[in-house]
């Protein structure tokens, strides 16, 4: 044994590791692409914060949080948030009775009942879907789906906040589809085969087995559909309005936040005043809003994460 | 199976069908409308005149330009950014470190936050703190920070999908860390990073929202320079929807048709790709 290691040393010993310089060139140049994120991150911040700073100094932000009138450009002007966010609100809730349902109900059909030619015709149609851009589809909602919703009955106004949460909503299916889908597709074929052993027919083994099992991954994607009908723009600006009231109704023309900061960012606003800061305080409200709702999901997924081996 | 076992089975295979019917319905409805309505402006004027205040005269070309500008602009700087990030993530971050993790959870919400808010970014710091001012550069960094996380997730996808014994092979044959990098993994991802990156490109084309806060004014009368004013395809439209005249409402339908022909050709470009170059190790 005394040998093998004398010779191990005298012969085998490596050199001395040489530095390779070029090498630690190309990390740092790595690195330093990865930093443009984090400076994006610390960017928004300190954008969206320091003007909204500014503001609460001339707002209370009890004012701006619980008033219940947005009319920063009236005199006397009112800077209560309210109206906004439950704008917003209305949009998402309404688009999300439209995209969670009809999202799984394309996940289940793709993953369980459609053959795989099928699957791999209608999953381009849909990521398709997924990209028409969304100044055309605000077009759309207004000049096609407004009209229409008038003429099967309904008194809407023209911009009303229906046409903008149908059209968003049908947006976001491909979202909830697709994310619901890779979860399904997850479940391991035994547990259907357990399933289908025991008697159970396709609709059973379907949402008894399959949906049960894939919930944290469909979880997800409802919070995550739902965070981008909260930052949606395009569409609500177009057709939903921008008039900023508290309603439930959605034949009503409302304003959402993002309508309020694009509609108000548009340039005319003058650099420093009052109605300038307001774009950054409510994209602080919307900011954080769409923050909570994304922690909320990367929560979600790891609680209700089913482990398979 | 009982009767009404098979009934229920029924009604929810109809549900399922129902829901397809909604997507691709809507799919369909919204091609054929802005089709039909957008067609006949459609014409020669449309790409070779500049917008006016008189709807019979107004073109886009100006407008499309800078759309072809800008997706150039936010392909030389989202590409090369977002697969070095996603190189270094998936290559060399040794994630015990915390600024690791930090980078990773960083751009997994940044893919979450609205594209509106980068527009107010972009308000606050490109065009009025450093003062560029309202011009294709600040616009295109804008959406260039919109689609990176889009780009590096892409990215990083396809590095992991290269299998490891591929680069352990390298490392045996003596190969530096770049050197399996460069030569083994980065070629095997092409096809993989390719797709992402298009479809995260035909996404910055479409945006619209940072725009409206970063650049576009309505009427552009001249072709738009890397550091002048301009107005991009998608503000075109949009004010062009909100004109009470309903001749420029068929205008919009018009630059839809050609934003959807741009995004659309896009995507069909990624999916191709994607099947023709899919690879099994």
């Amino acid at each position: 044994m005394a040998a093998t290691e004398v010779i191990g040393q005298s012969t085998l010993a490596l050199p001395r590791k040489r530095i390779r310089w070029g090498e630690k060139l190309v990390q740092g140049i790595l690195f330093l692409a990865a930093t443009v994120s984090v400076l994006t991150t610390l960017g928004i911040v300190l954008s969206l914060l320091l003007p909204a700073v500014e503001f609460f100094r001339e707002v209370s932000p009890w004012e701006f949080l619980t008033g219940t009138t947005w009319a920063p450009l009236f005199e006397p002007a009112h800077f209560g948030v309210v109206p906004l966010v439950v704008g917003t609100m209305m949009i998402s809730f309404w688009s999300a009775l439209v995209a969670f349902p009809l999202g799984v109900g394309v996940a289940i059909y793709l993953s369980e009942y459609a053959r795989p030619r099928v699957t791999a015709v209608l999953k381009p149609i849909l990521e398709i879907l997924a990209a028409i851009p969304t100044v055309v589809l605000g077009y759309f909602a207004l000049t096609f789906v407004t009209p229409l919703l008038r003429d099967i009955g309904l008194q809407v106004e023209i911009f009303n906040a229906l046409a903008a949460s149908l059209v968003l909503g049908v947006m976001l299916i491909p979202t909830v589809a697709s994310l619901s889908e890779d979860a399904m597709a997850a479940v391991p074929r035994d547990l259907r085969d357990g399933g289908y052993a025991l008697g159970a027919d396709k609709l059973q083994v379907s949402t008894r087995i399959v949906l049960p099992a894939a919930l944290s991954g469909i979880i997800a994607a409802f919070v995550l559909a739902f965070s981008r009908a909260v930052g949606e723009t395009m569409i609500v600006l177009i057709a939903a309005g921008q008039l900023p009231q508290i309603t439930f109704d959605p034949r009503e023309t409302i304003e959402t936040m993002t309508a309020f900061i694009g509609a108000t960012g548009n340039g005319d606003v003058p650099t420093g005043s009052i109605e300038y800061k307001t774009i950054f305080a409510v994209g602080l409200t919307l900011f954080v809003i769409t923050l909570v709702m994304n922690l909320v999901s990367i929560r979600l997924v790891r609680k209700f994460r089913e482990v398979y081996e | 199976m009982t009767r009404s076992r098979v009934w229920k089975n029924r009604l929810f295979k109809a549900a399922m069908l129902f829901a397809m019917l909604v997507a691709f319905g809507t799919l369909a409805v919204l091609l054929v409308d802005t089709l039909i309505t957008g067609w006949p402006e459609l014409d020669r004027q449309f790409f070779s005149d500049p917008p006016s205040t008189v709807a019979e005269e107004a073109g886009a070309r100006p407008a499309i330009l800078a759309t072809l500008y800008l997706g150039l602009l936010v392909l030389l700087l989202s590409v090369p950014i977002g697969i070095l990030t996603a190189i270094y993530l998936e290559e060399y971050a040794n994630r015990e470190r915390w600024w690791n993790r930090a980078i990773e959870v960083n751009i997994q919400n940044l893919a979450a936050v609205p594209s509106i808010v980068y527009g107010i970014l972009g308000l606050a710091f490109i065009v009025r703190g450093i003062g560029v001012g309202r011009v294709v550069f600040a616009g295109a960094l804008i959406l260039t920070l919109v689609v990176l996380p889009t780009v590096v997730v892409a990215s990083r996808e396809a590095i992991r999908a290269v299998p490891d014994s591929i680069r352990q092979g390298a490392f045996a044959l003596g190969a530096t860390k770049w050197q399996v990098v460069w030569r083994q993994v980065l070629p095997a991802s092409i096809p993989g990073m390719a797709t992402g990156s298009i479809l995260a490109l035909s996404r910055a084309v479409g945006e619209t929202a940072p725009l409206i806060m970063v650049g576009a004014i309505v009427y552009v009368a001249f072709d738009p320079t890397l550091f002048g004013a301009y107005t991009a395809l998608p503000v075109q439209i949009y004010n062009w929807t909100k004109q009470p005249d309903p001749t420029f409402q068929t205008l919009a339908a018009a630059g839809a048709i050609v934003l959807l022909a741009i995004v659309l050709g896009m995507n069909a470009v990624a999916i191709f790709l994607r099947n023709r170059y899919r690879k099994q190790w």
